[in-house]
């Protein structure tokens, strides 16, 4: 019997989000007790901010520009390497329920698993695997899937159809009768992506899938290993929470963001400072990304609509850490509780209010960049609580679990066994991390390259239509932690941006098989 | 208006390529998830393995031009054309294109990702020797 792994993720979840790790808004005992009892990252990097080239990175190991999803309708290749198979081989029975998005969501010619699952009324199917076998779907031999709201033809949405129809009108609209993501405003504020979702609390897809999770994990023999990768499509907008929930954080009590100015010319004096890019998504005058509404103008966003958008973020916060101690104790019930490794993570943050911006983008500051990392190893290891300050990556994620299993880790493998302690990372080399944007949507090519250090972060802009490959931003942690200050050209700190470009080109020309970079077959 | 093209160079004349994809009603033997058709005149409706039905208007089918064009006139559409291009390079060796220009732009998206998956069915299809008797 080896240890079990519960691999808990959200969607678009800040850093700064749980209460241990500052967050004002939400109360998260449950996750902030697994932080005490456990390792937590003060400094947890994507190697991408947006969902498919993340969530395929957990998945792979892999950089996107070696896994070759390198953006959300890009899907991961059906025969890229998977930690599920490598675990699934070592004899672990192997779950994800929640969202996936290995693979392009709107898909009107069905062709991808993801998305026929729940049609055709089976947990997985065989697909060719990397190294020529054919398994279940990417290692996964149990598959429950659900995304944000009830659209689509995931499990979630099929069984709110089957056994809620009513409910379904309650939920914010995602996408408009363009097909783009809704600008629509809703709540009290009129803020885009924002409804009073009247659907009651255990049919929203938050406690749907600890549900699920739970159903799974009771379906499991006692002394049968597992992976179960239990993923929440929260707090991603949009905002549509139930609404009887929404008391918990009264908007109008919300504080503004630190990095939120009220005055307008400050913002954009802020923005002014950054690569062209920024303002001119401000102004309304590109979108560089498919979920960024492509008819809101961040420049019309108000104060109240900040609040209110942060408030019902942090109502989905809460139900999300409520329905992870459901699970929790539903692995005690069954006598498991001192075996099982949890680690809890998002795929990328929001920029929630942060320099007047909503959404994400190629936007790499700490709003999008910065994530919660917890990693609660089995009690009966014996972990020592510790708090990790040196930068990891979701990268290493894959390496992790292997090496929770006892399982060697394949050369496919880009990233290393996150570090238990700071000695720890000083001595295996944790020094840096990257992300990594290539987009190509709507005549608009934007590709980003971006290095993290403890001490500063660089970003430089490769030529697309935006960039002429000239432009970069450097930032310095200690002395301007909001990355308010663009350093890149300033003289002072060109050594420290000399050194820095050389790690990235460094990671540029790492070295390993490239996958074939994917086509991008949908917006999303 | 979004317009996105994808092509494959084929190992096969032009005119094998352009017999795979003249007949309207053998679109789904060459688009991936199209499973059925019906062709009226110069109406065909397409369904797709989700159950989508996709009504169309067969623009041109020009043999010498070695050209398909047609319109997806459901009305999610505010503008549709896709075009299909064969053109010879030589003995054995031909281009096929396919175009897509849409409104909205995100529909332009969703059907050009679709193409690039019938090209690669085109081009197996034109490289694959034919068995005769």
């Amino acid at each position: 019997m080896s240890r079990r792994i519960l691999f808990i993720t959200t969607d678009q979840q800040r850093y700064d989000t749980l209460a241990v790790n500052g967050g004002t808004l939400s109360r998260t005992p449950v996750l902030d007790r697994l932080a005490g009892e456990g390792i937590r990252y003060e400094r947890c990097q994507p190697t991408s901010v947006v969902c498919m080239p993340s969530r395929s990175s957990m998945l792979t190991g892999q950089f996107p520009s070696t896994h070759g999803a390198w953006m959300n309708g890009v899907p991961l290749a059906i025969d890229a390497p998977s930690v599920a198979e490598s675990l699934h081989d070592a004899g672990y029975a192997t779950a994800l329920i929640g969202k996936a998005h290995f693979e392009p969501f709107m898909d009107p010619f069905g062709l991808y698993a993801e998305n026929a699952l729940a049609g055709l009324g089976i947990p997985t199917i065989e697909q060719e695997w990397f190294d020529g076998r054919r398994g279940v779907h990417r290692g996964f031999d149990y598959l429950e899937f659900a995304t944000h709201g009830v659209m689509g033809a995931l499990h979630y949405a099929k069984w709110m159809n089957d056994e809620h129809p009513d409910a379904i009108r309650g939920f914010y609209q995602v996408v408009d009768r363009d097909f783009n993501v809704n600008a629509a405003g809703g709540g009290d504020s009129d803020a885009p992506q924002v409804k009073y979702n009247p659907v009651p609390r255990e049919w929203y897809h938050t406690d749907w899938v600890a549900d699920r999770t739970i159903r799974w994990l009771e379906q499991q023999a006692l002394d049968r290993d597992w992976f179960c990768w239990m993923s929440f499509p929260d707090p991603h907008h949009p905002w549509d929470p139930p609404k009887s929930e929404t008391g918990r954080v009264p908007w109008r009590d919300v504080p503004l963001p630190v990095n939120y100015p009220e005055s307008a010319r400050e913002r954009e004096s802020l923005l002014d400072r950054k690569s062209r890019h920024w303002r001119a998504w401000y102004d309304g005058r590109v979108v560089s990304n498919y979920e960024a509404p492509a008819k809101w103008v961040p420049a019309t966003m108000t104060a109240d609509q900040v609040r209110e958008v942060n408030a019902l973020n942090a109502v989905e916060v809460e139900l999300i850490d409520e329905a992870i101690g459901r699970v929790l104790a539903s692995i005690e019930r069954r006598g498991w509780g001192d075996d099982v490794d949890v680690v809890f993570t998002s795929d990328h943050g929001e920029l929630q209010g942060d320099f007047g911006l909503l959404f994400k983008g190629p936007y790499h500051v700490d709003a999008l960049m910065r994530l919660p990392l917890i990693w609660r190893p089995a009690r009966s290891t014996g972990p020592a609580p510790s708090v990790v300050h040196a930068p990891v990556s979701l990268v290493s994620l894959a390496a992790t679990f292997l090496e929770i299993a006892g399982e060697p880790v394949p050369n496919w493998v880009e990233g290393t066994a996150l570090p238990a302690n700071d000695e720890d990372a000083s001595r295996r080399g944790f020094d840096a991390t990257f992300t990594e944007w290539d987009s190509s949507i709507f005549g608009v090519d934007v590709h980003v390259r971006t290095v993290v250090t403890d001490a500063h972060v660089l970003t430089e802009y490769q030529p697309g239509t935006m960039h002429d490959g000239s432009e970069g931003e450097l930032y310095d942690l200690a002395d301007d932690p909001l990355q308010r200050v663009n350093r890149f050209d300033d003289p002072a700190t060109a050594s420290i941006r000399a050194t820095l470009s050389e790690r990235l080109a460094a990671h540029e020309d790492r070295p390993g098989d490239r996958a074939t970079p994917g086509v991008l077959m949908a917006p999303v | 208006m979004a317009s996105l093209r994808h092509e494959r160079r084929i190992a096969a004349d032009a005119d094998t390529v352009w017999g795979v994809v003249r007949r309207p009603e053998s679109i789904p033997e060459w688009f991936p998830g199209i499973v059925s058709c019906t062709v009226e005149g110069n109406l065909r409706v397409i369904t797709t393995a989700i159950g989508l039905e996709i009504p169309e208007e067969i623009l041109c089918n020009d043999d010498t031009l070695r050209r398909f064009a047609y319109r997806i006139t459901a009305p999610q559409y505010s503008f549709h054309l896709g075009v299909i291009d064969v053109i010879s390079i030589a003995p054995n060796d031909s281009l096929c294109v396919y175009s897509t220009t849409a409104l909205p732009d995100t529909l332009a998206i969703l059907i050009a990702g679709g193409t690039l998956g019938a090209l690669g069915e085109i081009q197996r299809l034109a490289e694959t020797p034919r068995v005769t008797s």
